[in-house]
């Protein structure tokens, strides 16, 4: 488990649009003591500056992933490896 | 059972015959293959990209190879996406499935493209004649055949 003083990181990656408005596919972060869930994280981006702001500005258009399996807004991030943000999905 | 996610192309006749070649159980082999089209909103497409989830794409369309192996009787099933810079004609996706009969082969045909185009992480981004690329909307229709097998 995490204590206060040692902040969890965590490995972010960012597709398509939402790559492209913060201007970076992925990077490590030290997770905010008060981010609990996904939403949380998405509503902390917004916070980073103009990109990001721009990027997380409609959170319901971003759907999210935690260690490669997709999830909701709701989902503890808990001691997940990775999350991924990214328009919803237009294989096929 | 096997998913691959790549630049090159596919050839059907190829991959069909790695699946069922020997195989005397197979009675029905169904394919889906879909292709770029060379226009979008009425007007040309010169090309599209696709980006992907690398990592989280495999073991998304491992999960929807699995989840239709619960509900369907199959032998085999192959589903190879393409990725990278495609032009109009080019091959995007194939999806393969033996079975002992057609219902099953079709049925989870059906299935893992309704599954693949809700699910796996590709994103698609179209260039016109203009240069300019936009990045395509998710269809409200690709949802609601999803429902159908909920």
């Amino acid at each position: 488990m995490s204590t206060p003083t040692e902040p969890r990181t965590l490995s972010v990656r960012y597709f398509a649009w939402v790559r492209e408005k913060t201007g970076i596919s992925e990077e490590r972060i030290a997770v905010p003591a008060n981010v609990v869930t996904v939403g949380d994280l998405a509503m902390w981006m917004q916070t980073r500056g103009p990109e990001f702001a721009a990027a997380f500005a409609k959170p319901d258009a971003i759907r999210a992933a935690l260690d490669h399996r997709h999830v909701k807004a709701d989902a503890v991030i808990g001691q997940a490896r990775e999350i991924g943000f990214f328009p919803p999905v237009t294989g096929g | 059972m096997s998913v691959s996610v790549h630049a090159a192309d596919f050839d059907v006749s190829t991959e069909i015959g790695r699946l069922s070649d020997g195989d005397t159980s197979i009675g029905a082999i169904a394919t889906f293959i879909g292709k770029v089209r060379g226009e979008a909103h009425g007007k040309p497409l010169i090309s599209m990209q696709l980006e992907h989830y690398p990592g989280m794409t495999e073991a998304e369309l491992t999960r929807i190879e699995d989840e239709a192996r619960t509900r369907f009787h199959l032998t085999a099933s192959r589903i190879i996406h393409r990725v990278g810079t495609l032009l109009p004609g080019d091959n995007i996706v194939l999806v393969i499935a033996c079975s002992q009969h057609r219902h099953d082969a079709i049925a989870a045909c059906d299935f893992l493209m309704d599954y693949l185009k809700t699910q796996a992480p590709f994103w698609k981004k179209e260039t016109g004649s203009d240069g300019v690329g936009s990045w395509v909307d998710a269809r409200s229709s690709d949802d609601e055949a999803l429902r159908r097998w909920r």
